[in-house]
């Protein structure tokens, strides 16, 4: 894209303004927190023992998601050629 | 006859075939209405109902509606009329007709209750479909297309192998449970496995569903796989292998999606992600997991077509849905904004969205069944839905940093397509009820128990949290343009030079034989030439002047002789 030209015309739109992205972030962890502090409020029925640990399901959704992206990044190194890669020949 | 005329399948695809003909306002009537009249035609033949025609000595079962072959006709059915309204600003004969014996097709394959029927709707949806990505009339299309159909037509030869092997061992044609063991029963598995993009298998539609146009993607994401999904329900339900498979399929195709650059391959990753989802509840194969399978089905295809329908917007109006030159669009599509985020919620399973009342059905199914791999890795993949549907689609489309384009709102025909299908995420969402009255097996409980809703929502929010963190902190990958690797690399480099080696080998010893050969000709040649040729003994021509000298000859010693006597 270039950064003249097509741009020129664009006011700074809601999403992009720093403060409110600083807005969702936060309200995001609030809504976080509101989510742990629930796990309190009701009764637990594990099934496999390691799902009733407090905030499992916060965890690994954390961690999959860390894990899927980093993955990703590595699967680049090997995997990844030019957008023209099969038309060439 | 009257059941022939009933079928709603080949209600579609003579519509189909007759709307080929027609002009463009007249065709657009027809792709609109059969749909409805189908699913009337539907609503009206009773569960139970079957029919049987006798052909060439074998008895067809063209019409079986049962209760697992309702959800998914009626759902083929809704998807052929959206596809409907989300194609009416183009005209192109070609595409609509297609489109239409393609669900037809479909819809006749659920329907069939014998496994020639099966064979020959099955060919026919790979033999129509290709059309919708031929009509993007690009070379890359075509090469792609080309690519599919080989993949498509060889599921096709595999099946029919397997009916043939089938029939001969067990004498029997029913389309209906069979067990894994033997030849036929593989050929079968593996065909439905190459529909249903198995790993490994599965890069066909990677392949070939981003190249087709606009519509065509929307129209090929419903059908072919959802049908793999149905003839899987069908034959192989409680088959434990499908477990495994469906795990890994729910699995690694995340990792691509995170690095994809074009966003309708992100959601063909994602397309493969989902299958995975079913065809685990369908290899778990208890009434609750097969609800899921079922039910997760219905509710993708609309999700699903959803979030492509947005993606065919942004394409349609940018001209690119690569994520590395577009973002900033929800200024110029806001309404296209709003129908994306409900697909994306919807596909990752957030509560009030079809995905989370169907896909739980399947989890519950695997807790149920005490499978605690599968169910880890099931929210595992589950956390990747969430990432590369439900966050990068919608981020790098229409948030993100401003790829600067100006663009106009999705036409009108595309915004009440998504605004109904985005409805329908949310009703299924919060009447569940409603789907799973018409489920294969009876569902008591409600989906919404406390536990679930705060857990679900717990893993979906902090793997949105994970996002914002990697996010702020630079570490989240940029979007950068590429081709990245996958098993149709083995078939398009080194098989292709393998190809080209052979043809050239081939080439170099047809090329020595005919030098051989023709020398031996030329000598031949040069042989006759020195004695028949025009200068040659035999090849002289003989004056008439001879002739007559010689029988003058003849006669005067003839003359002679009798004088002499």
């Amino acid at each position: 894209m270039s950064e003249n030209g097509k741009k020129d015309d664009r006011e700074t739109g809601w999403f992009e303004r720093p403060q409110n992205v600083n807005r969702i972030w936060y309200a995001l962890l609030a809504v976080a927190a509101l989510l742990l502090i629930a796990e309190l409020f009701y009764e637990h029925h594990p099934h496999f023992g390691i799902d009733g640990l407090p905030g499992f399901y916060a965890v690994f959704g954390f961690v999959s998601f860390i894990i899927i992206v980093f993955a990703g990044k590595f699967l680049r190194t090997i995997i990844m050629r030019d957008e023209d890669y099969y038309e060439r020949d | 006859m009257s059941a022939i005329e009933l079928n709603p399948g080949l209600l579609m695809i003579l519509a189909g075939l007759v709307a080929g003909v027609l002009p463009w306002r007249l065709r657009q009537l027809v792709s609109l209405a059969t749909p409805v009249l189908g699913i009337v035609l539907l609503w009206s033949t009773p569960i139970g109902a079957q029919s049987v025609v006798p052909l060439f000595g074998f008895d067809l079962t063209l019409l079986r509606l049962d209760a697992l072959a309702f959800p998914f006709a009626l759902i083929f059915l809704i998807a052929a009329f959206l596809n409907a309204i989300y194609a009416l600003h183009q005209d192109d004969r070609l595409q609509d007709a297609s489109a239409m014996v393609y669900a037809g097709a479909a819809i006749g394959a659920v329907l069939a209750g014998d496994f020639i029927s099966l064979f020959v709707y099955w060919e026919l949806t790979a033999i129509s479909s290709v059309f919708l990505i031929l009509a993007a009339r690009t070379e890359r299309a075509y090469r792609a297309s080309m690519r599919y159909l080989v993949w498509q037509i060889g599921s096709g030869v595999l099946l029919l192998a397997g009916i043939i092997l089938n029939w001969r061992v067990t004498g029997s044609l029913e389309f209906g449970p069979l067990t894994l063991a033997g030849s036929a029963a593989w050929l079968i598995f593996i065909a439905f496995g190459i529909k249903s993009a198995f790993p490994l298998l599965h890069n066909w539609l990677q392949d070939a569903y981003p190249e087709a146009t606009v519509t065509g993607t929307v129209v090929l994401s419903a059908f072919t796989t959802k049908l793999a999904v149905y003839a899987f329900a069908r034959c192989f339900a409680g088959e434990s292998l499908l477990i495994p498979i469906g795990v890994t399929m729910t699995c690694f195709p995340v990792f691509f999606a995170v690095i994809e650059n074009d966003l309708r391959r992100v959601l063909a990753f994602s397309l493969n992600n989902q299958i995975g989802f079913m065809l685990v509840g369908i290899g778990i194969g208890s009434e609750i997991a097969l609800n899921g399978a079922v039910s997760h089905a219905f509710a993708h295809i609309i999700y699903k077509a959803l979030l492509f329908m947005s993606m065919g917007a942004v394409l349609y109006r940018v001209g690119t849905t690569k994520a590395s030159e577009l973002g900033g669009l929800y200024r110029s599509m806001p309404l296209t904004t709003i129908f994306c985020i409900v697909g994306a919620i919807s596909i990752a399973g957030f509560p009030l969205t079809s995905g989370f009342v169907t896909k739980n059905l399947t989890l519950t199914g695997a807790e149920n069944a005490h499978l605690f791999v599968t169910w880890l890795l099931l929210l595992f993949a589950s956390a990747g839905v969430m990432e590369h549907s439900g966050i990068k689609i919608p981020y790098f489309a229409f948030f993100s940093h401003d790829g600067g384009h100006r663009v106009k709102e999705a036409p009108a025909n595309m915004l009440v397509a998504m605004a109904i299908a985005a409805f329908g995420c949310i009703f299924i969402g919060v009447f569940p009820s409603v789907l799973y009255s018409i489920m294969p097996y009876a569902v008591e409980e409600s989906p919404y128990t406390v536990t679930s809703v705060i857990t679900k929502t717990q893993l979906l929010m902090f793997a949105v949290v994970a996002f914002a963190v990697l996010v702020r902190t630079g570490v989240y990958p940029k979007e950068i343009p590429s081709t990245n690797l996958n098993t149709d690399w083995f078939y398009r480099k080194p098989g292709m030079a393998l190809v080209r080696g052979f043809v050239g080998l081939c080439l170099a010893v047809r090329n020595g034989l005919a030098g051989v050969v023709n020398g031996v000709i030329q000598r031949a040649h040069a042989h006759g030439h020195r004695h028949h040729g025009p200068d040659g003994m035999f090849g002289r021509s003989w004056p008439t002047g001879t002739m007559a000298f010689w029988a003058t000859a003849m006669l005067g010693a003839y003359l002679l002789v009798s004088y002499l006597r």
